[in-house]
């Protein structure tokens, strides 16, 4: 019987490292989860004269991918964009963050243009507001401008598969 | 060697003012207390186990730029850390608020701490009785002791 209490102690230990080791310390939880997304206004990066603002992205949900031309993990993450892009229902909006115009249009013919639109945040201050940490970072946000979701670092086919494309089919029922 | 020393050594120092110098100018030197105390409360999401004061990340410069924006609107200490923590979530507070999900760790230190207590107690406990010999074992020891004494 002695021995009962010294192994309970050593199972719970395992257990909680366990636990411990399949948890990502770099994932932090966004506070911005089904908060609307925020007011911006901002130019589009392919036209320096073209404003695009907050209101430009309701009425239906879309992909918020931020990227940036210096971001090698946003190489990793592109060409499954590029075919979501072309072979999904599913719009995509880039987000270029702490870039400049020529490296990012350059970048995009380099690799492909998966976006519909393109917004150019050169000094971050929608990536502030979307609290990015680490792009590439990529928000569902629905019809009616809320966040519902958040990927940070490169979106994989497996949380397309699992998270999002559910999400994105559920968003696009109408709601009763 | 013996010249490379005091070398490394000023480096290590220049180093260190690097660090904790900041560009920018305040207003007062409340205002450059505040930004200072701020900056070491708040945690660098890059380099997680940095404070914003002692990271060299981009996105902690970012952030410090914004905290000394702040101070200079004049906005107070709350004001500027419920906004960082409205972006980036309770993970920028080295010292998060107790809540639900905090709970474990405000209170699981506590709680380890009583565990050990409660397992000490009990081995103590289960020690006890055979601080007491039996009368049988008690006479063996002493006729035991008594033979070595007269050895010697």
């Amino acid at each position: 019987m002695r021995f009962i209490v010294p192994l309970a102690i050593f199972i719970v230990l395992v257990v909680v490292l366990a636990v411990g080791l399949k948890l990502d310390p770099r994932y932090v939880p966004s506070p911005l989860i089904d908060k609307p997304a925020p007011e911006f206004t901002l130019t589009r990066l392919a036209d320096p004269a073209a404003q695009v603002a907050r209101q430009d992205l309701l009425g239906r949900p879309l992909l918020l991918n931020v990227w940036a031309s210096w971001c090698s993990a946003c190489r990793i993450e592109h060409p499954l964009l590029v075919e979501l892009a072309r072979r999904e229902q599913v719009e995509i909006i880039g987000l270029n963050y702490k870039d400049t115009r020529e490296d990012a249009a350059a970048w995009l013919k380099a690799h492909g243009d998966p976006y519909r639109d393109s917004i150019f945040d050169p000094e971050g201050k929608l990536g502030l507001d979307l609290g990015v940490y680490g792009v590439p970072e990529t928000f569902v946000i629905d019809a009616a401008g809320v966040i519902r979701y958040k990927q940070v670092g490169p979106l994989t086919p497996e949380v397309w598969q699992q998270e999002i494309k559910p999400l994105l089919a559920r968003l696009a029922q109408p709601r009763p | 060697m013996k010249r490379a020393f005091p070398a490394l050594l000023l480096a290590l120092a220049l180093g260190r003012v690097q660090a904790a110098d900041t560009p920018f100018e305040f207003a007062d030197a409340a205002t450059e207390q505040r930004y200072h105390k701020l900056a070491a409360e708040l945690r660098c999401l890059v380099c997680q186990n940095q404070s914003l004061a002692d990271s060299h990340a981009d996105l902690a410069q970012d952030l410090r730029d914004e905290v000394y924006r702040m101070l200079n609107e004049g906005r107070t200490d709350e004001e500027i850390v419920g906004f960082l923590v409205e972006r980036y979530g309770d993970f920028v507070l080295y010292r998060p608020p107790v809540s639900g999900t905090t709970s474990l760790l405000w209170f699981g230190p506590l709680l380890l701490l009583l565990g050990a207590g409660v397992v000490w107690w009990r081995m103590g406990r289960a020690r006890a009785p055979a601080a007491a010999p039996d009368p049988d074992e008690a006479a063996a020891i002493a006729a035991l002791k008594r033979s070595r004494n007269e050895e010697s």
